[in-house]
């Protein structure tokens, strides 16, 4: 089932560069879909015109139904440095207007299903750069989106942080059964998190090709198995054609 | 062992400073009403305390309720200004040019058309104090990481829950830093204002006063006594808003890191 459909979608800068021209996608229903490119190529500026807060300048964002609830992970944590982790990660429902105890409930789940729980109280200066993208997931989480909008939310972390987030992540998702759109620029991680992987191309950015990933295995197993290095092959032949058109 | 000495090092000098004073006046035997004693300096600021005292007392109610009413209409005045950039170019030229021009300037024309002595030096102290904590929350109010300000349009906040819980808290800092600057301002402000205003309204009794009146009896430590008083009130209200700003701040911002935690 289809949750939503961009057609023929475009973005001009104020600037005049054209950052996006012509990208038609289709973003079904519980899929975890990756856009996958090379920096610059506009992959943040797409998710930025389906979050809302910029809008196309060609084409147009059709959604199946109403717009959905949507969590958002940006790039950077950005969480208020004031405010402890459970008022950060209780803050989507307190702006949705949820009562006190009700959001610190909630926040308290979500808190303790990114394994959290002892930190509460604390700030995020307090904590680690994996622990605040943590608490920047389980504030994406508190108000149960159907739609999970990540834009590179790993690629400022260690390599040992990300690969353990990345799982994470995949469990959440299963358990969870939303629709991820997650940009990346790892092959590596695109193939690992992916049930679809959309690969973009630069000047302008269009979406160049979209393949299919299996997952034969979970966890450790998938990421040794040669199943994994085929298909990371594959995608990363898929981006270098991307990027020489 | 090194901090104790780097704070130690500031009365150091000053105790070099007043002894060197001290022996001066000895050697030279300079009498009192050309350069007294910091001997005499200090029992003149014991033995005048009745009086000193009211006077540190007026001139204090005077900085404070300048101080008070500068940061509510400062930030008052910024948040204003962060609602319309309209309002903001309407507005902000004359909050500059009331800050440019000098307020002794200003003050007779005060003298004029306010009949209240107190109300004459609380105008003049809080023209001279309110602009940094104005420059300093219209700056902070406009340097919100742009990340939660996206975040916050993404969860559909309105105008007002995005002041209340992202704008103020991220301009805090940066009304603390203008509030520390302000303190010296105000207490700069409220003597300037006795001074002008110690000429004609008669109820004047504050330090300013007391400096300009031991001045006419040539009652020279006095005037010294006086101007150490003053000094010192500035130093407690920057050390006291310096506090509050580290206790209101500690948590969270980096500027109240302590020496270990940057170090660490």
């Amino acid at each position: 089932m289809r949750l939503l459909g961009l057609d023929r979608l475009g973005h001009r800068f104020a600037s005049g560069t054209q950052a996006l021209s012509g990208v038609s996608l289709e973003v079904e229903r519980g899929e975890f879909l990756s856009i996958l490119g090379p920096s610059g190529c506009g992959k943040s500026t797409l998710l930025r015109l389906v979050m809302g807060l910029e809008r196309p300048t060609e084409g147009a964002i059709a959604w199946a139904g109403a717009r959905p609830r949507i969590g958002v992970v940006f790039q950077e944590p950005t969480l208020m440095p004031w405010a402890s982790v459970i008022d950060n990660v209780a803050l989507p429902l307190r702006l949705q207007g949820l009562d006190r105890a009700e959001r610190l409930a909630a926040a308290q789940a979500a808190i303790e299903m990114v394994g959290l729980a002892g930190f509460e109280k604390a700030v995020p200066r307090e904590l680690s750069g994996g622990m605040k993208m943590r608490v920047s997931i389980a504030r994406a989480f508190s108000a149960k989106p159907e739609l999970l909008l990540m834009d590179e939310p790993f690629a400022a972390l260690d390599e040992i942080t990300r690969l353990r987030l990345d799982d994470e992540l995949r469990d959440l998702w299963r358990a969870q059964g939303l629709t991820v759109l997650f940009v990346t620029h790892s092959v590596f991680e695109s193939v690992y998190l992916s049930t679809r992987i959309a690969v973009m191309s630069a000047r302008p950015g269009r979406v160049a090709d979209s393949l299919t990933i299996g997952h034969s295995a979970d966890g450790a197993a998938f990421r040794a198995s040669a199943d994994y290095a085929r298909q990371c092959g594959l995608v990363s032949a898929a981006l270098g054609r991307a990027m020489a058109a | 062992m090194r901090r104790l000495s780097q704070r130690s090092a500031p009365l150091l000098v000053a105790l070099f400073v007043l002894a060197g004073w001290e022996e001066l006046v000895r050697v030279r035997g300079l009498p009192p009403y050309i350069l007294p004693a910091p001997s005499l300096i200090a029992e003149t600021l014991w033995a005048d305390r009745a009086i000193l005292a009211v006077s540190l007392f007026v001139t204090l109610k005077i900085t404070f309720a300048a101080l008070a009413t500068s940061a509510v209409a400062s930030l008052a005045l910024a948040v204003l200004f962060r609602q319309s950039r309209w309002i903001e170019r309407s507005l902000y030229p004359y909050a500059v040019i009331l800050q440019v021009t000098p307020i002794v300037a200003i003050a007779p024309l005060i003298l004029i058309y306010v009949e209240d002595p107190f109300a004459v030096m609380l105008v003049c102290a809080t023209i001279v104090a309110f602009f940094p904590i104005l420059s300093n929350t219209m700056l902070g109010l406009r340097s919100v990481d742009p990340g939660l300000e996206d975040f916050f349009r993404l969860q559909g906040a309105g105008r007002l829950e995005t002041l209340w819980l992202l704008h103020l808290p991220s301009a805090l800092p940066y009304f603390l830093s203008g509030l520390r600057i302000a303190g010296g301002l105000a207490l700069i402000g409220a003597v300037v204002a006795e001074f002008v205003s110690s000429t004609t309204a008669g109820g004047a009794t504050g330090l300013a006063w007391r400096i300009i009146e031991a001045g006419q009896r040539l009652n020279v430590p006095r005037m010294f006594a006086a101007l150490a008083l003053i000094a010192f009130a500035g130093i407690a209200i920057f050390a006291l808003l310096t506090a509050l700003s580290h206790l209101i701040l500690r948590r969270w911002h980096e500027s109240a890191r302590t020496e270990e935690e940057t170090e660490g």
